[in-house]
């Protein structure tokens, strides 16, 4: 009797504030917005999201250590398979990296092409980003517009350097190939119309009630922790935080430019996303000036002993020959021994080369400092609390891509 | 009565009615193509005309998974319950004059039960499937469309105030001089906005949001089952046009002069209908989705209230229109 | 039986339901002739994003959606009482108005309580 007494007080101690469970959810790697491959495990309480931690490494291709065993050039076709939606961007910071490991000084022209393919690569990026974003809240026609003007653009880059997505177009000392007037002036055909269909854009979006309801006082950032955090870029520039590496540390032809660096109040979803709209503004001024400005000129340095030497000489010229060959066989090997840290303004943020040269022609090691990995490990700081539609804004806000994360 | 001639009846316009559902879709994916700068289907006959055929061949031909773990029963049932809910709907609707293959007096309230049969198979189909996107798709599914149809009710009482019926071939009559819409806009718009979301379109496609629950509710399910919920889902829109048509913007009446009242009533009828369904495209391929506890918010604290001001302002203003009798 | 209520008028919907269930089961009935079969466990493991699934997923759930489907029952019988009054509305006239206002009034208190209570809210 007892017993039967005690067993019905602890049954009924298990069942009397009739507990909910959280429920555990795994978002990805296979799930329409997380954006490649991310995988997200949320503790729900209903809709809220309790907990959320994110798991990576689904996309990884150890890029930093298959870098030690390539030469300085041969690394350019993976730094494609980091961002792969900016690969030029990703060329060019590696490119800037290992001259001024090296020591090499590019020349005006390409300094100016670099510029005007990094912003393209900068636009083709931020419109992939503004259609997946859209996507997610549910705007479908934004997406596919956007696909409309990334076809022209990629068309360009087919003609710049016959690729279209992993691109590998910039060398060590300049880039592969020069750019034709033609092409030049329909660049600028195009950046004259482009403002217009950013301005489409915000149209179908910026004064809808519904896409401000879903935006505004979302995956909030305050300032401070967004610095403290790590993040850079648009993410970063959203909070307020003017800092755009192209003006901190300017390369490439960034600083023969007028251009503006626009910033968010908030830090919200919102702001973020007007920062970038923004970004397609001065991104379409900054290319707009380059055609202007682009001096003429070769493309590449002058530093035989790492740079391939153009091809007529080689054929006539003994020394040229012995530098062909070594570089084609063994890489640069003079290459001087140190270690540098060289950021350049990728499209989602601040992206870093961190080089260990030991004096042969491979890196003793490379790391990449990618921002969407840092992104990434914000997005329980700011999502935990929201609801479950709120995270995928969030995603969406912070523009990552799991190439560049995993590595 | 006889039955063999209402047999023939409802076979006839059940499978036109399929061949709409059919074309409706193919409708869509031109509609919207052609919104989003791009063509559209192209490949299966002359523009992509025979796609919807092609489609349904294919589904005939896929595997049909059955998760372990789901409750088999259910699973099985879920999808025919709802493609029975939305096609016995069409017994009440009036396609022109005389003609509905069930003249019931209470049309009105047939629809609304019928569509609250729909959500069964909707939370059914969710918690059978014993998947998490499921369960919480079809959790959210069954709260929108008990919230909406909330509205959508209440905005039709306005309708019977005025047309003195719940029998739709009476509204319809009660519309000869001018449709309902002209004196009653904010029950349309009610309408309107709740039709959507209880057929769970875009911007209310919360169920199957796909950037958050994947399908939603018919997450696991493929093949013909798939199928079955895709043709309940437009067929529902067709009904949800067909009834806006008949309440609001007069039925099959159109206007009777000149060349005009050589058209048939069922072209009126048909015409509506499609403009309401192209409405549906339209918003799917303009609006970004609501987040949920919006659309609850919505539902609740603006629809509501409103459907319930546009009955005391029907009320009042058609009681001020007669003498005042007291009748105790 | 003589004198027994037949609803004649609600034949066509017993005839309409039946066809619609064929139309519902047929197409799944002629789909097991025509679909293949090759099942194995993993094809049928549940959706979760590529992972295995962890833990139950018809476990007991927020409380919302339940308040919600409280809430609906309250307003569909009011919507529901509406419907016969709306109907013969112009036969009661001035006095079933007022007894109408009087109805939705006590339903309006219930439903300021609701909004007040925060039951609408979902954060």
């Amino acid at each position: 009797m007892e017993n039967l007494k005690d067993n019905l007080d602890n049954g009924l101690k298990d069942s009397l504030p009739i507990a909910t469970k959280e429920l555990t959810l795994n978002m990805g790697p296979q799930h329409p917005a997380t954006h490649g491959v991310l995988r997200l495990v949320l503790e729900l309480d209903g809709e809220t999201i309790v907990k959320c931690t994110p798991y990576i490494g689904y996309l990884h291709r150890g890029i930093e250590k298959l870098s030690e065993h390539r030469n300085y050039f041969q690394i350019i076709p993976l730094t494609d398979r980091l961002d792969y939606i900016a690969s030029m961007s990703n060329n060019i910071g590696y490119c800037v990296a290992v001259e001024k490991l090296f020591g090499i000084e590019v020349t005006e022209r390409s300094q100016f092409i670099r510029t005007i393919a990094a912003e393209m690569s900068r636009i083709l990026s931020h419109l992939l980003w503004l259609g997946t974003h859209a996507l997610d809240i549910g705007a479908m026609t934004v997406f596919l517009y956007c696909f409309r003007e990334r076809e022209k653009l990629l068309d360009l880059f087919e003609r710049l350097c016959g690729a279209r997505l992993t691109v590998s177009y910039t060398r060590v000392g300049g880039v592969k190939n020069d750019v034709t007037a033609e092409w030049l002036e329909d660049l600028y055909a195009f950046t004259g119309e482009f403002p217009m269909r950013v301005e489409q854009y915000e149209t179908l979006i910026d004064q809808n009630r519904i896409w401000l309801r879903r935006t505004k006082g979302i995956g909030v950032i305050s300032a401070e922790d967004a610095i403290n955090w790590g993040l850079s870029g648009p993410t970063l520039r959203g909070s307020g935080v003017p800092y755009d590496v192209r003006k901190f540390m300017p390369y490439a032809a960034y600083d023969k430019v007028k251009w503006e660096v626009p910033t968010g109040k908030n830090g919200d979803v919102y702001d973020r996303y007007r920062v970038r709209m923004e970004e397609f503004r001065q991104s379409n001024l900054i290319i707009r000036q380059c055609i202007e400005k682009i001096p003429s000129g070769p493309i590449m340095a002058d530093a035989p002993k790492f740079i391939l030497p153009p091809k007529d000489k080689v054929l006539n010229d003994m020394e040229h020959l012995i530098h062909h060959f070594v570089l084609i066989t063994k890489g640069p090997q003079t290459a001087p021994e140190g270690e540098i840290y060289v950021a350049t303004e990728a499209p989602k943020g601040e992206l870093g080369f961190y080089i260990v040269s030991d004096g042969t022609g491979k890196p003793y090691r490379m790391r990449i400092r990618t921002p969407s990995f840092v992104h990434i490990s914000a997005l329980p700081k700011f999502s935990e609390g929201s609801l479950v539609a709120d995270i995928v804004a969030s995603i969406g806000s912070i523009d990552i891509v799991l190439g560049e994360c995993d590595r | 009565m006889n039955i063999g001639i209402t047999a023939i009846k409802v076979v006839i316009v059940i499978s036109v009615t399929m061949l709409h559902v059919a074309y409706v879709v193919y409708f869509e994916r031109k509609v919207i193509g052609h919104m989003q700068a791009r063509l559209g289907p192209m490949r299966v006959g002359p523009h992509g005309l025979l796609q919807p055929i092609a489609d349904g061949i294919k589904l005939f031909f896929k595997e049909d998974i059955i998760p372990s773990g789901a409750d088999k029963p259910i699973f099985y049932i879920a999808p025919v319950i709802g493609v029975i809910a939305v096609l016995a709907s069409l017994a009440v609707i009036p396609l022109w004059e005389g003609f509905s293959i069930a003249d019931l007096n209470i049309g009105v309230l047939y629809i609304l039960a019928l569509s609250s049969v729909g959500a069964y198979s909707v939370i059914l189909a969710g918690w059978a499937s014993n998947s998490k996107y499921s369960f919480l798709g079809g959790l959210r599914s069954s709260a929108q469309v008990i919230s909406y149809e909330i509205a959508l009710g209440l905005s039709l009482v306005g309708i019977m105030m005025l047309s003195g019926s719940a029998n739709l071939s009476d509204i319809v009559r009660a519309q000869s001089d001018y449709p309902f819409v002209l004196i009653q806009p904010l029950a349309f718009f009610v309408f309107l906005v709740s039709m959507i979301a209880e057929t769970n379109r875009a911007p209310f496609d919360l169920p199957e949001a796909e950037s958050e629950l994947v399908a939603g509710y018919f997450t696991e399910y493929s093949g013909m089952r798939f199928g079955l919920f895709f043709m309940a889902e437009y067929a529902a829109m067709f009904i949800m046009s067909a009834v806006a048509t008949v309440c609001f913007l007069g039925g099959w009446n159109g206007p009777d002069f000149w060349v005009f009242s050589y058209v048939p009533k069922i072209a009126w009828f048909l015409i509506k209908v499609y403009a309401l369904i192209f409405f549906y495209f339209w918003i799917r391929a303009t609006l970004p989705r609501y987040r949920y506890d919006q659309l609850m918010g919505l539902g609740w604290k603006l629809f509501i209230p409103l459907a319930l001001v546009n009955i005391g302002v029907t009320g009042l203003v058609k009681e001020s229109s007669n003498p005042i009798v007291i009748k105790l | 039986m003589p004198g027994t209520y037949i609803p004649l008028n609600y034949l066509p919907v017993l005839i309409i339901l039946i066809v619609a269930t064929l139309v519902g089961l047929l197409p799944l009935l002629l789909g097991i002739i025509l679909r293949p079969k090759r099942y194995y466990p993993l094809k049928l493991t549940p959706y979760e994003s590529g992972n295995p699934p962890v833990g139950e997923p018809q476990s007991k759930f927020s409380v919302r959606f339940y308040i919600i489907a409280m809430l609906f029952v309250v307003f569909d019988v009011e919507a529901v009482f509406l419907y016969p009054w709306a109907v013969a509305y112009d036969r009661i006239g001035l006095y079933g108005f007022i007894e109408m206002i009087i109805f939705i009034f006590i339903l309006l208190i219930g439903y300021i309580y609701v909004w007040e209570k925060k039951a609408l809210e979902w954060e």
